[in-house]
């Protein structure tokens, strides 16, 4: 089962489970959710296409008492109906579960309308929010019992994209994957593979995390002072997206830090990820050329 | 919260406590729209009192037209939600009273509004909660005003309510004709289109306001258009 597929089945036993839940949907997906609406019809609501009202649904289910997940495409769910996000929940002193598909470029034949490499920036904006970026499908299920569980709200970032094997569970730590001497490279959801591929033979640490927020600082202070304070993050959204929790996490040491992910420009180019993968530097040599370039002569 | 020590107060009280957030003796009609739909829905329709603020099957009130609280703040200092020296303090930094509600600073107020066009869907969502719920008795009332349905969110809230029979929800629209752009053919014909029950009052006349926010009309939700003087 690939991301979104999990994420079907995983809801809808929890809709099965938890009277508490309610799912609220704008169309994506919801053929897929029609089992479960057919059993819980209350709890499965289907706006139509309609996002803001999507967000705004949702907030008021938690006004209620309930534990609402909202879910549709990136753009639309987080950037279209970004001030339903900002005032219809923590505003109100609310909370709920946004799950989106459509990361980044996933979509990239679809084009601009349909990439949402801004969405963890966009979120990070908001206080309080848990950001879940899974490089696995394995990683999905429990990552979305955790959240739906939870009493916060967070935001659980889907995508078509998946790394070789899962390799974290929901304690949000960093995972060191690899032991280096020259830097540390924290790979982020389903950066890693690529990453791996692009440090083979290079003197670095790799690091593995689904969790950017909250971002595991003491686990990085920890890797980055066996490797001279040098910090490389590769995100699969805008790059540079978590530099201000590395500087937070380093703030008493002098650092460097170089971001990658995706660049902030606007193609206008269709085509495949793997595409997209070159133009923003996100190949497994460009990366390596990337982080080996940074390396201080050592 | 503390309001043993106060006595409830009656509509005509009401200038009284503006005066105090306000400091003028003359309360223009703007000032002043929602008013008598305030005093009608907390006196004789909304079963909400100070006491039953956490009850879950409380009656919602969400006031989504938020700029010029100071009407809603006077109704609810009468009915006793908080004490009334807040009203004094209206607006300053520490007070619990903005010029936009905030419902984690001030008991009784359901949402916090400000940015017009939010209430109607929370309110959806609001309903639809208490429907998936079993609170089958309680009802969700929510304040637009007739320029905030320019916002196009509102609009993707009438049509879903409409088009799944949300028989929960009324909306009142307090229309002083304030939208730019107007709503030829009127607003309830809007709500109608999409399957609502509408009633077009008198929203000074408390008696008819009371009639149309209770009469029971099963099957599909309900807008009250409530008119009062032009704004300007």
């Amino acid at each position: 089962m690939d991301m979104r597929e999990t994420f079907v089945a995983g809801t809808t036993a929890i809709l099965d489970d938890d009277p508490r839940t309610a799912l609220v949907l704008a169309d994506i997906s919801a053929a897929a959710f029609e089992p479960a609406r057919e059993r819980h019809p209350d709890r499965v609501l289907n706006v139509g296409i309609r996002e803001s009202l999507l967000v705004g649904v949702a907030g008021g289910l938690a006004q209620t008492g309930l534990r609402p997940i909202a879910h549709t495409y990136a753009p639309f769910l987080v950037e279209r109906a970004f001030e339903q996000i900002k005032l219809d929940f923590g505003n109100q002193d609310g909370n709920g579960v946004l799950v989106s598909v459509g990361a980044s470029y996933d979509n990239a034949q679809a084009g601009r309308s349909h990439h949402a490499p801004g969405d963890v920036a966009l979120i990070d904006t908001l206080p309080g929010w848990e950001i879940r970026v899974p490089g696995h499908p394995d990683e999905v299920g429990p990552l979305l019992r955790h959240a739906v569980g939870g009493d916060g709200s967070v935001y659980l970032r889907l995508s078509t994209r998946s790394n070789d094997t899962a390799h974290a569970g929901t304690d949000g730590r960093l995972v060191p994957l690899r032991t280096g001497h020259r830097a540390v490279v924290v790979a982020v959801g389903p950066m890693l593979s690529a990453v791996l591929a692009a440090t083979v033979g290079l003197d670095v640490t790799v690091a593995y995390t689904n969790t950017v927020r909250p971002f595991d600082g003491a686990g990085l202070r920890e890797l980055a002072g066996a490797v001279g304070d040098t910090v490389i993050l590769v995100e699969p959204y805008l790059a540079g997206t978590s530099a201000r929790v590395v500087d937070d996490a380093l703030l008493d040491r002098p650092h460097r830090t170089l971001s990658l992910g995706v660049r902030r420009v606007d193609l206008h180019r269709f085509g495949t990820p793997a595409d997209h993968d070159v133009a923003h530097g996100l190949t497994p040599d460009a990366l390596r050329h990337a982080i080996a370039g940074f390396l201080l002569p050592g | 919260m503390t309001t043993a020590t106060e006595d409830l107060l009656g509509y005509e009280d009401l200038p009284a406590l503006l005066t105090r957030m306000t400091g003028d003796e003359k309360h223009e009609p703007s000032a002043t729209s929602t008013l008598d739909v305030l005093w009608v829905l907390y006196d004789r329709v909304l079963r909400v009192d100070p006491d039953s603020v956490h009850d879950p099957a409380r009656d919602r009130f969400l006031l989504s037209k938020g700029h010029g609280p100071a009407a809603y703040y006077a109704v609810l200092a009468a009915k006793g939600f908080f004490p009334r020296h807040y009203l004094d303090d209206f607006g300053s930094y520490d007070s619990p009273l903005g010029y936009h509600p905030d419902r984690t600073r001030l008991p009784g107020v359901e949402i916090s509004s400000g940015s017009l066009g939010h209430g109607l869907p929370l309110g959806v969502g609001v309903a639809l909660g208490l429907r998936a719920q079993g609170f089958t008795d309680a009802r969700t009332y929510v304040l637009v005003g007739d320029a905030e349905l320019d916002e196009g969110s509102n609009h993707e809230a009438i049509a879903y309510a409409g088009a799944t029979g949300l028989d929960a929800l009324t909306v009142v629209v307090v229309d002083n004709r304030s939208a730019t752009h107007g709503w030829p053919g009127g607003i309830g014909a809007r709500f109608a289109a999409h399957g609502w029950s509408t009633a077009t009052v008198d929203g000074r006349n408390h008696r008819a306001l009371e009639s149309a926010l209770t009469t029971p009309l099963p099957g599909r939700p309900h807008v009250v258009v409530a008119t009062v003087e032009d704004k300007h």
